[in-house]
């Protein structure tokens, strides 16, 4: 891969009249960032033509994928070769590197500059910043390069993140790093969850891949309730801190707190009389709209924790599902050991229960959420469900008199 | 560097520790944020109880990145706030500062490097995407070059706060959905729409009879014998180009230059805020893969994203806006046709039935 250890072929970048059309305009260009690439590295320019020829054809020329990887670890790597392989020989061995990322994302330059550097000489020089489940990717390298790329990065301090039927890559909200809404620290939280379970992470060894995301308020900035099979979304259990004072001051720089505020509140739990807002806090489902509108007048309470909730997924196999609640309140200081515990119980079961290629959303939409919380040992509680159900087909149990 | 055989191996050492790249300010302030305020598009002030300030500059990427550019961003990182930087959950990128005098200049540096500086609050940020035809054998478009396209002509919705709400816009390039738009204001989502050719030939040697039968949803892979090998028919008008047959097994293609396209959907959220977390829903069911550019995409994009910024309340995001105005009413305000596509036929559609005499004339 590397110029230095002989493999790139001196070359000129090949004529890319489609891909050109992309370097025009306003926004930051992808093509632009494989040209620079390109300029000394062969597997970029490979790249490049093989991409514009995916144009021409409206075709992808990816083979479907292949066993590759590192010593010891089932993932990591994701293993992509050329269709037209003979044509850019550069390309027709691009494997993608999953790196797990530092938590939200945070960065030194140095830190950016070690993954350079190891990439530039590793592999195309081409990453994502960042991949759709949170790793850095590091997009294309041949099959030899893998094992010393992943034991440089090691050395670096980086890691592989997850892929295949394991636990992905846990993922994070900015949190206690640089927001005033965090319930619980997301950051830190997602960190010990990924070094509890690197065993899981780096061997597959789940019926499906099983994803965990850690969103800190109830607005859920990793799309936590959509994306992942157990959803951390922050919340409080006691009142809206309110400073009288600042809401005033939002009414008179212009914001219509009756209307915008109070008559988009879901619960209709508050009121303002161009003095005071008054909120019923027992009827406040923690939506965090007013808190938006108004962010230095309203803060969630002190008692913080998150919504445990479980199941989300995209289409793929049996329709997307979204998370639902499972425990409606862990306390921030009792989230680690709670989930270890629940994780534990679940991944007991869906080894038990789960199909191959069933993830755990629609391992519970098929044996029923009864059956799965019985099998987990938790007890139904009404804030799982929009509402009791509305149809009478009920299996009752043969339960007599006085047992229970 | 050459690798050291008296270093031993490493493995399962796990990401680096959650706070070890963090700015000084952010480890003293850790957990005693006070509240924040905009400055100005792209540019968020965060107050600590301390009295301590934390600037954000945040700025737009086109996500693939070559370490060239990196390497400029670590420059501009050590010239302008310390060496301190930092990517969001949307793409894009945000330098981290201390110094407000420092604001002007990394301002004036970035907008020199043509990259653009915005994303905040009601604006439209970067398009979370996928690897399309970069690097992905499923996808039916390329995912990089529609967000291109798309965010060439919404350049000034990501450098201006001028939207009713925030809009999030979403592409994946197959329904495997790595970029799970399902829950967006807008998605653009790549479909095929031909059934899978089946190479019995390769069938045989690369893929397992059973598991391809079960990845079907709809039970339109039925066993056969061919040969006197256990092999597989597809029953055509039972397939929905889910892909996820192929996904399994290589020997089930359903690429088409022709047939493949993208698909348009609306009114998705993650937030809690105000209205529950909710799916996007189907507006357009296919358009062309015209590349390099796909006009049609950009066009339906911008017409949507354009009534909607006429037509919504403040604080109201794209599915709210529908919820009050109708989904009649959405087709009509934005010219987009009412298919037979647009009625669900899966297994939940029933729920999306209207259940009431509740009609807007």
């Amino acid at each position: 891969m590397a110029e230095a250890e002989g493999k790139s072929q001196p070359g000129v970048s090949p004529e890319t009249p489609m891909l050109d059309e992309l370097e025009q305009g306003p926004w930051p260009s992808f093509v632009t960032e494989i040209k620079a690439a390109a300029g000394s590295n062969a597997s970029a320019r490979d790249l490049l033509g093989q991409l514009e020829l995916s144009y021409e054809d409206r075709l992808s020329h990816w083979k479907h994928g292949g066993l590759v990887g590192v010593r010891g670890y089932g993932g990591g790597v994701i293993g992509r070769y050329s269709d037209v392989g003979e044509k850019f020989p550069n390309v027709a061995h691009f494997h993608t590197m999953r790196i797990n990322h530092p938590a939200a994302w945070f960065y030194t330059s140095d830190a950016l500059r070690v993954l350079c550097d190891i990439w530039e000489r590793r592999g195309s020089g081409l990453t994502n910043m960042h991949g759709s489940t949170g790793d850095v990717i590091l997009l294309g390298t041949s099959t030899d390069q893998l094992e010393p790329t992943f034991q440089e990065l090691a050395q670096a301090g980086f890691d592989l993140g997850g892929s295949g039927s394991a636990m992905r890559t846990p993922s994070c909200c900015v949190g206690m790093a640089r927001c005033e809404w965090a319930c619980f620290d997301s950051m830190k939280l997602c960190y010990d969850l990924t070094m509890a379970y690197q065993d899981e992470l780096h061997r597959p060894a789940f019926p499906y891949k099983f994803k965990i995301k850690c969103s800190a308020c109830p607005n859920d900035c990793v799309a936590s309730v959509a994306r992942s099979d157990l959803s951390l979304i922050g919340t409080w259990k006691d009142e809206i801190q309110v400073d009288q004072a600042a809401v005033k001051q939002y009414a008179e720089n212009g914001l219509n707190i009756l209307r915008d505020v109070c008559g988009r509140c879901p619960t209709h739990c508050m009121d303002w009389d161009g003095e005071t807002l008054k909120i019923q806090n027992r009827d406040c489902v923690r939506c965090m709209h007013c808190i938006n509108a108004m962010p230095k007048a309203l803060r969630p309470g002190n008692e913080r924790g998150a919504v445990v909730m479980i199941g989300a997924k995209a289409p793929i196999v049996q329709g997307a599902l979204l998370s639902s609640v499972l425990i409606p309140f862990v306390a921030a200081d009792e989230l680690f050991e709670t989930l270890q515990e629940l994780l534990k119980r679940i991944w007991d079961f869906w080894d038990e229960y789960g199909t191959n290629r069933e993830r755990i959303g629609e391992l519970i939409q098929r044996v029923g959420l009864n059956a799965f919380l019985e099998g987990i040992g938790l007890d139904p509680v009404p804030e799982m469900l929009i509402g009791p159900r509305d149809n009478p087909y009920i299996y009752y149990q043969n339960e007599k008199e006085g047992e229970q | 560097m050459t690798m050291d055989a008296a270093k031993p191996r490493l493995t399962d050492i796990g990401p680096p520790r959650y706070d070890k790249y963090l700015p000084p300010v952010i480890l003293k302030n850790y957990g005693k944020w006070k509240f924040h305020e905009s400055l100005r598009p792209g540019v968020l002030c965060h107050v600590a109880e301390s009295g301590d300030r934390l600037y954000t500059v945040r700025a737009a990427t086109p996500r693939l990145l070559s370490v060239q550019t990196l390497r400029r961003y670590a420059e501009l990182a050590d010239k302008y706030c310390g060496g301190y930087l930092r990517f969001t959950s949307r793409n894009n990128l945000e330098f981290l500062l201390t110094d407000h005098a420092a604001i002007e200049p990394l301002l004036a540096a970035l907008e020199a490097m043509k990259i653009p500086v915005g994303g905040t609050n009601n604006s439209i940020s970067n398009i979370v995407h996928t690897q399309g035809w970069v690097h992905c054998h499923s996808a039916a478009t390329d995912a990089s070059g529609l967000v291109k396209a798309v965010m060439d002509a919404l350049n000034d919705r990501f450098t201006q706060e001028d939207m009713p709400a925030k809009l999030r816009i979403a592409v994946a390039c197959c329904l495997n959905m790595c970029g799970a738009v399902h829950c967006s204001d807008i998605a653009i989502l790549g479909v095929h729409r031909t059934p899978p050719k089946v190479n019995h030939e390769q069938l045989t040697k690369v893929c397992e009879v059973p598991t391809l039968i079960a990845s079907c949803p709809t039970g339109a892979i039925r066993p056969t014998t061919i040969d006197g090998k256990p092999n597989v028919e597809v029953i055509e008008e039972q397939c929905m180009y889910c892909g996820n047959c192929f996904s399994v097994c290589p020997a089930m293609p359903m690429s088409d230059a022709e047939m493949d396209g993208l698909s348009i959907w609306v009114g998705g959220k993650v937030s809690n805020a105000r209205s529950a977390p909710r799916f996007s829903r189907l507006a357009i069911p296919w358009l062309p893969n015209h590349t390099p550019r796909w006009p049609e995409v950009v066009q339906a994009v911008v017409k949507i994203v354009d009534v909607y910024r006429a037509d919504a309340r403040p604080f109201e995001r794209v599915g709210e806006w529908i919820d009050r105005i109708g989904w009649p009413r959405f087709f009509e305000l934005t010219g987009i046709e009412f298919t037979r596509y647009h009625v669900d036929d899966f297994k939940y559609a029933p729920l999306s039935y209207a259940r009431s005499a509740h009609v807007r004339h």
